[in-house]
């Protein structure tokens, strides 16, 4: 008898390409997809319901189609549509507990894998320079998605307490690049000029989409011989890239703005509803975040096909060429080589 | 094949460091007497390392800029004050306006190569080559953000003066870092600003043979400054920590520690040369757990270069940093009183303290950590009174 993988917030990008790859594993027997509006885009063979998981209508989901893994994707720090960031928070903290009750209450069910992101390590000088799972948080989000996150994670822990006999998996994964990425990163890298905090060059580190896609399906299906796929871990790819140079590759050029002032424009862009750059971004991308893979590569048995620099190039790949594009500069530096060279007697 | 080629002057540049003592003017004008050899030199190396091939000889652009004055080559007006050879930039910028062939870039050239103390055009390339990574972003930093072309190219080599000229820093004992594999260096911590610990890396880098980078720890308040954490970054510093120390240990880096932090850093002129405490040994621990060798290092020099003789304790609450120093010339003379006093520097690296023999669980052994931590102290301790006794004055 095959697996009942249900996926929760299809509707997104990247889940809908989650729900497509995991039909293709064979021990997967049928996929649930599940979200309060549906996709655009297709969902292969999967069976779409339409249910707002805060609801508890969820539960009889579950009952239904006798579901043993549940993969909860709908933690995210951009709401779906309209609504904005009071939205966004009760999908992802009622909807969590909701569907975690729902899971409770479930005896089919034997697998959670929960996304969450290494936002819950915060940002601070005070931090250590890497992070591992176990590494006690300095400085707890205040805020935004990244306090969304922690949240989410205690009401996993309490769950997974209560139902000892579900394995659970957390990933925390590192800011999703790709070609088709729309995460507020994403939006700050669209930007024909890039402010930066002036004196502060965070170190960056990011996970591909096909990455992502691919970890979930090691986390949603049974471990591999020596491997565990149940605990926290943290996923990214390897390496790290600054902002500075991430800006370089781009071609774009950076405004170095003080530190008070960022925060200050950032309240008011967001209080204008122009964008949805949080504190918390603006925290990382003053003292940057990277994490310690050594659990994904390890326990979990994982090894990220893209470097951080990888999915970065595969990211910028995609994007329209800033005012400064690479090509052009080292083409102006070779010819100034050029020059050097012919004036040269000796050759 | 280039490498062979290139590899010597990085030789070079170490070996007339370790003479010691030699002041980098006084170095670069040993270089300048035999002009005649320069240009034939040039010669032969030169279809050897081709312009074209810039990025293909990678490993060799380090070594080559392992000597005095590679980043004069890569953005002179940056460089020309403390180099001191203010023409060579307007050499370059002539010889590539004039025509190919005729003799007079061969003169400009030759004046060039006297000047730079080396075959110019090869410092020119690579330091366009390092302009063409520095413009693309294409150059690898690690996970503490280090950014070794940086640090080798322009950080280091900005230090190097002082370094050289200034403080006219005398070596000992360098052997005694390990040519591979994890160390952790441990020194005194004095002179109201850190520069010992930054001459203690280019120490370490310039006279190693290995030319290893010494991974400094640095405080807290480093990295909540603006500029200064960003540099510090670059350089390979990181926060002092225990997660960060066994991470680089465990990678095999040469990490520096000053247990003292600010209270060796802060403390009065009437105690210079008395180590204070050692924090809580949590640098034993860490080498014991990674099971690297803790090798003592004492600075002798550093305490005279601002001698505190106060300590305005409302100055420093109010500004948030641990103490704010009075010095004879700070901050009575303005930004002229930072200007440091031209003491001459000894830095020595002592026998290395093994912790290999120690089971893995010793670190949980706080008797030993202890003891380990006084035998350290005492070591760094004993070695600073010796070349105190040794040394003849404090400026020579």
């Amino acid at each position: 008898m095959g697996k009942v993988v249900l996926v929760t917030g299809v509707a997104r990008q990247l889940s809908g390409r989650f729900v497509r790859r995991v039909q293709r594993e064979p021990e997967v027997d049928r996929v649930v997809a599940v979200d309060a509006v549906p996709p655009e885009h297709d969902l292969g063979d999967a069976e779409f319901v339409r249910a707002d998981i805060r609801q508890p209508m969820i539960g009889k989901v579950l009952a239904q189609h006798s579901v043993d893994t549940v993969v909860h994707l709908d933690v995210s720090g951009t709401p779906l549509g309209s609504g904005g960031r009071a939205q966004a928070k009760e999908t992802n903290v009622i909807g969590t507990m909701q569907l975690l009750g729902a899971c409770q209450k479930a005896p089919t069910v034997r697998r959670l894998v929960v996304k969450s992101t290494t936002s819950v390590y915060g940002s601070a000088p005070r931090d250590p320079a890497v992070f591992t799972e176990t590494t006690p948080v300095k400085s707890l989000p205040s805020g935004g998605f990244a306090k969304d996150a922690v949240e989410v994670e205690g009401y996993v822990r309490g769950f997974a307490r209560r139902r000892p006999d579900v394995a659970v998996a957390v990933l925390r994964f590192a800011n999703i690049l790709g070609p088709r990425a729309d995460t507020p990163l994403a939006e700050f890298f669209d930007l024909p000029v890039l402010p930066t905090v002036f004196g502060y060059d965070p170190r960056l580190q990011f996970v591909h989409e096909d990455d992502v896609n691919e970890v979930l399906v090691v986390a949603s299906t049974e471990a591999r011989r020596g491997t565990l796929n149940s605990g926290t871990f943290n996923i990214a790819g390897d390496g790290v890239l600054l902002l500075s140079q991430t800006a370089r590759r781009l071609g774009r050029p950076t405004v170095p703005v003080l530190l008070p002032a960022v925060t200050w424009v950032g309240r008011v862009l967001r209080t204008a509803g122009v964008t949805d750059f949080s504190s918390e971004q603006i925290r990382l991308l003053t003292h940057g975040r990277v994490v310690d893979t050594r659990q994904m590569r390890e326990t979990l048995g994982f090894r990220a096909a893209y470097t951080t620099a990888e999915t970065f190039h595969d990211f910028a790949r995609t994007r329209p060429a800033g005012l400064l594009p690479p090509a052009r500069l080292s083409a102006a530096v070779d010819g100034v080589a050029d020059r050097v060279r012919r004036a040269d007697p000796v050759r | 094949m280039t490498d062979a080629k290139v590899l010597p002057f990085g030789d070079d540049a170490r070996r007339r460091g370790s003479g010691g003592g030699t002041g980098a003017r006084r170095s670069r004008g040993r270089e300048r007497k035999p002009g005649a050899p320069a240009p034939a030199q040039k010669a032969e190396s030169g279809p050897q390392a081709p312009l074209a091939a810039v990025p293909e000889d990678g490993p060799g652009i380090p070594a080559q800029a392992d000597g005095s004055e590679p980043a004069a080559a890569a953005d002179g007006p940056r460089d020309e004050a403390p180099a001191g050879s203010g023409p060579d930039a307007s050499d370059t910028s002539d010889a590539s306006g004039s025509g190919p062939g005729t003799s007079l870039p061969a003169a400009l050239g030759a004046v060039a190569d006297r000047l730079l103390g080396g075959p110019w055009e090869q410092k020119v390339a690579a330091g366009l080559s390092f302009l063409r990574r520095r413009v693309t972003g294409d150059y690898d930093v690690d996970e503490f953000g280090f950014d070794p072309d940086l640090t080798d190219q322009v950080l280091l080599s900005l230090l190097r003066p002082m370094y050289e000229g200034y403080f006219r820093v005398e070596v000992k004992g360098i052997e005694n870092i390990p040519a591979e594999g994890g160390a952790l260096v441990v020194s005194n911590h004095s002179g109201t600003l850190p520069i010992d610990a930054l001459m203690t890396q280019v120490a370490v880098h310039d006279h190693h043979p290995a030319g290893r980078h010494l991974r400094l720890l640095a405080a807290d308040l480093v990295f909540v400054l603006p500029v200064v954490n960003e540099l510090a970054r670059k350089a390979g510093h990181t926060l002092a920590c225990a997660e960060d120390a066994q991470l680089l240990l465990e990678r095999g880096e040469v990490v520096g520690v000053m247990p003292e932090g600010f209270k060796g850093i802060g403390k009065p002129f009437s105690e210079r040369y008395k180590l204070q405490r050692f924090g809580r040994g949590g640098f034993v621990a860490t080498a014991l757990k990674t099971r690297v060798p803790i090798v003592p290092c004492s600075v002798v020099g550093a305490e005279e270069i601002y001698p505190m003789i106060g300590n305005s304790r409302t100055l420093a609450r109010i500004l948030g940093i641990p103490y704010f120093p009075l010095t004879p010339t700070f901050p009575w003379l303005g930004p002229l009183g930072l200007l440091p006093l031209p003491t001459k520097w000894t830095i020595q690296f002592g026998e290395p303290i093994a912790t290999d023999t120690y089971p893995p669980e010793a670190a949980d052994d706080p008797m030993l950590v202890f003891n380990l931590t006084d035998q350290v102290r005492e070591t760094i301790q004993h070695t600073l009174y010796e070349l105190l006794v040794e040394r003849r004055s404090v400026f020579f």
